[in-house]
């Protein structure tokens, strides 16, 4: 037997995650849809901001949503309220959507009808931040009960997506949140970040970032080669 | 366990027996060290990879800093700054490696 020896390999651990969601990434330019994706923990309150923000972009755009959970459809089924299109995927064990799951979930349905398409991911701050899932928008959400400092203890899925949006603001003055705190949490970890603070419930704060989501679909399509 | 995965394609490829896997993992990948230590020895069992090691070098995050135009590499998770000059930097460079890049191979 000859001597151990060391061969060279770069190869990405994740290269078919990041192959299949390259693939969604042209499939969604082409179709001219804007996807966004959401990121939070459980029960920063995803189902409710996504509900409220499929009921108030209908009477202009065209929407649908795909929505990642563990074990159960009760989130498919309240999405289902604004009467957007709505598919469920469960994801048993797993703790995150991956791009084949996205692929998959997304047969029968023309991309081409609709304008954004959202995905909501896995109640969870750890693993998502590693899946692309060919996405144009990530966001990620905080409620402010959860402490102004979530963006310093989990600074990998903070720094992989594009915008924050912190959420329930109804409560702040109830858990006396600090809002500059938070901002400054926020800018530690992805400097420059754009943050959204609105209260899905009262409907506080929604207008800006539905404008914001409008703008970005523009320019999205302005630059699509016709 | 596409860690696993990888090694034993390449492995077969090569008609060799893999020692060990050699994986640079980015602070920003994502993926804890320890959980992944943990979890590959069952991701081994029953593979030609079982008995392997998976030895792990960390790639801390490298920032790209505007104002001294300079790459930098970050004293902290938690403070996305120039750790000259204090200015924030953003634009991450190094760090969110995942990626299997040497096989410790025996014919």
């Amino acid at each position: 037997m000859s001597e151990p020896r060391l061969v060279e390999l770069r190869r990405n651990v994740l290269k078919q995650n990041d192959i299949i969601a390259r693939g969604l990434r042209e499939q969604f330019r082409t179709a001219g849809v804007f996807v966004v994706s959401l990121v939070s923990s459980p029960g920063s309150g995803k189902t409710t901001f996504l509900e409220k923000t499929l009921t108030l972009l209908q009477p202009r755009y065209r929407v649908a949503a795909l929505v990642g959970d563990l074990a159960t459809e009760n989130d498919a089924k309240r999405l289902a309220r604004s009467h957007a299109p709505v598919k469920q995927i469960t994801t048993g064990t797993l703790c995150h959507l991956e791009a084949a799951m996205v692929e998959s979930a997304l047969q029968g349905w023309d991309l081409q009808n609709f304008d954004f398409l959202f995905i909501e991911n896995v109640g969870n701050l750890v693993c998502p931040s590693s899946y692309d899932l060919g996405e144009n928008l990530r966001l990620v959400l905080m409620s402010v009960t959860e402490g102004e400092d979530k963006p310093l203890k989990y600074p990998t899925i903070f720094n992989s997506a594009d915008v924050a949006v912190i959420t329930k603001n109804e409560l702040a003055a109830a858990v006396e949140f600090d809002w500059q705190a938070a901002r400054q949490s926020v800018e530690s970890v992805r400097p420059g970040m754009q943050i959204f603070r609105l209260s899905a419930k009262t409907g506080e704060g929604m207008q800006e970032y539905l404008d914001f989501l409008g703008e970005r679909l523009a320019e999205n399509r302005a630059v699509i080669p016709s | 366990m596409s860690i696993v995965e990888a090694a034993t394609d390449e492995a077969k490829q090569r008609g060799v027996n893999v020692n060990a896997v050699h994986l640079r993992l980015g602070a920003l990948s994502g993926v804890v060290k320890d959980a992944l230590l943990f979890s590959y020895e069952v991701a081994c069992q029953d593979t030609p990879l079982a008995g392997s090691r998976l030895i792990i070098e960390e790639v801390p995050v490298t920032v790209f800093c505007r104002h001294c135009k300079q790459n930098r590499v970050l004293a902290s998770m938690q403070s996305f700054t120039c750790s000259d000059c204090g200015t924030p930097a953003g634009e991450v460079v190094q760090g969110k490696e995942l990626e299997v890049f040497a096989l410790e191979v025996e014919e």
